[in-house]
């Protein structure tokens, strides 16, 4: 184990902003594209959905 | 083949005679830019010397960014475009045939005016001869890679933005290599610096044109 | 409408596939169409984002508990677990997006086009983190958030072709030609970053820059090796995951006047 503590771990030796704002932000941009990523999937299931029920109905006006 | 070539370029060298005011234009451009960096920076002659081969060439790139759009716009709008496209001569040589245009409309201007920028950046003799060398055989690659960001963004929302962010990050070795065999002439290997440019050149124009037809394909289908 | 629309993209399907026909060419072949594929994809990547998760895990023990304290950098080090597979990453990516825009472009298979858009902006994000990792180690370890080493100009270099690369693209309405176009840029971009890296490197040992080079970095450690190449391959993971879901998402985008994706709602 590398690490007396909590808090030494934590420190990172000093380094600590540098080391932790690298990690956090990596993981921040990954979680960002990951939902931009459900979000752009969702929406066009959405406007299928959307576009066949408006289908469905129109047929079932006519039938 | 060949005659095509010269009727193509003389054509369009006519055309640019007949709105001279377009290459006047690129030229008050660059000398505006260029004088504005000794305002910004200060007037220090040490430090103007220091830069004055990175600000010619930067303010060079963009020069000739600012006709790029020009390159094929009006041929793409009148329909002429097609028709070249359809005649038997490969497109490629239309390519070339629009970019000798270009060079010789904006690239070649820049030379002497760059020589009398460069003396009021207080250049020498010697580093003058070696900058309108690397300027003339720079900006030939500069407008082969424009002519690939010009076919491909022909036709499309913000071209003229959109030219500049597909370009000039491709630029960017003419730019080392040209700012870099000036103020670094007399220097040991230095020359290096020209022979780079050269090879970049012969690579940029076999490849460019074939890019650049194939953008021209794609705008006209 | 909705049928004579879906009857079209099934005829360009079939046109595709019959460009070639023979022996193990068929099995590829057949995921090669945009209906085949979107299950195909919607089925594997959960096992590329479980990989990039148990991966990115065993990755963070190695580099925090595992390797041992820098004993010139400290503890600032431990960035480069992220830092270096961000940064091959990136310069990965934008290679097999320059070669699938490649085969698109001159096989004119929709599938391979939407593979290189489906890429592109994982790569950028990979460019980013890697910019941004570079200025957080430089800043400790150099004393400056920025210096213009080789590596990180042609890395910066590398995200304005990859937002160039996405610019293009979405500038064109009409989505083949946009395939196309960008194809052509990316194909150029791909030529040209070997050539920007070296001259950025020419630059470099031209104005004495060199003397902070991360080529510097003392002598690395097995274990330091083995934390980057397990951080590696869950970077893997994570893009293929991502560049899968998102291909997902630009297939019923493009696809959504046809019959397939219509009857997709329905089962």
């Amino acid at each position: 184990m590398q690490w007396s503590s909590l808090e030494a771990f934590v420190a990172m030796g000093g380094y600590g902003p540098y080391v932790w704002g690298s990690y956090g932000v990596t993981l921040l941009v990954m979680a960002a594209e990951v939902v931009t990523l459900a979000r752009r999937h969702h929406a066009i299931r959405r406007l299928i959905d959307l576009r066949a029920s408006l289908t469905e109905t129109e047929h079932e006006e006519q039938a | 083949m060949l005659d095509f070539f010269v009727r193509l370029v003389r054509r369009d060298l006519l055309l640019a005679w007949r709105r001279r005011a377009d290459v006047l234009t690129t030229l008050a451009f660059y000398v505006v830019v260029v004088t504005l960096f000794p305002l910004g920076i200060g007037a220090e002659p040490q430090l103007l010397h220091a830069v004055a081969a990175g600000v010619l060439w930067v303010c060079a790139l963009l020069a000739s960014l600012l006709s790029l759009h020009r390159m094929f716009a009006a041929d793409h709008a009148d329909g002429t475009l097609e028709q070249l496209l359809l005649s038997p001569q490969p497109p490629t040589l239309l390519v070339l045939g629009k970019v000798a245009a270009h060079w010789l409309t904006t690239g070649a201007p820049l030379l002497p005016v760059a020589a009398v920028l460069g003396l009021q950046f207080d250049l020498e003799q010697s580093a003058l001869g070696v900058l309108c060398l690397s300027l003339a055989l720079g900006t030939p690659s500069l407008s082969l890679l424009g002519a690939v960001g010009a076919a491909l963004t022909l036709g499309t929302r913000g071209g003229g933005l959109l030219l500049g962010l597909l370009v000039l990050p491709l630029c960017a070795p003419v730019l080392i290599f040209g700012a870099g065999a000036v103020s670094g002439w007399g220097n040991p290997g230095a020359e290096a610096n020209l022979l780079l440019m050269g090879a970049y050149l012969l690579a940029a124009a076999a490849f460019c044109p074939w890019a650049a037809a194939t953008g021209l394909r794609i705008a006209v289908e | 409408m909705n049928g004579a629309a879906g009857g079209r993209s099934a005829l360009a399907d079939h046109n595709n596939d019959g460009l070639s026909m023979s022996g193990q060419g068929k099995l590829l072949y057949r995921f090669a169409s945009p209906q085949a594929f979107y299950p195909l994809a919607g089925a594997l990547w959960p096992w590329f984002a479980a990989a990039a998760m148990v991966l990115g895990m065993a990755g963070l023990y190695i580099g925090f508990l595992v390797a041992p304290t820098d004993a010139q950098q400290g503890d600032a080090y431990r960035i480069i677990f992220i830092h270096v597979p961000a940064a091959w990453m990136s310069m990965f990516i934008y290679i097999i997006m320059a070669a699938w825009a490649g085969l698109g472009l001159v096989l004119n298979t929709r599938l391979s086009s939407m593979m290189a858009s489906a890429l592109a902006p994982t790569g950028a994000m990979f460019t980013f983190v890697a910019l941004w990792t570079g200025a957080l180690w430089g800043k400790p370890t150099w004393g400056a958030w920025w210096v213009w080493d080789a590596r990180l100009t042609s890395e910066l270099l590398l995200l304005f072709l990859y937002l160039g690369f996405m610019a293009l693209h979405g500038a064109i309405d009409d989505p083949r030609r946009a395939d196309k176009a960008a194809a052509v840029i990316a194909l150029v971009g791909v030529v040209n970053v070997p050539i920007i890296y070296f001259s950025v490197q020419w630059w470099n040992t031209l104005h004495q820059g060199a003397s902070v080079s991360m080529t510097a970095a003392p002598k690395m450690a097995r274990i330091m090796l083995w934390g980057m190449l397990v951080m590696a391959l869950s970077f893997w993971g994570y893009a293929i995951a991502a560049t899968l879901v998102r291909v997902r998402s630009i297939i019923l985008e493009r696809e959504r006047h046809s019959e397939w994706v219509a009857r997709l709602r329905a089962a």
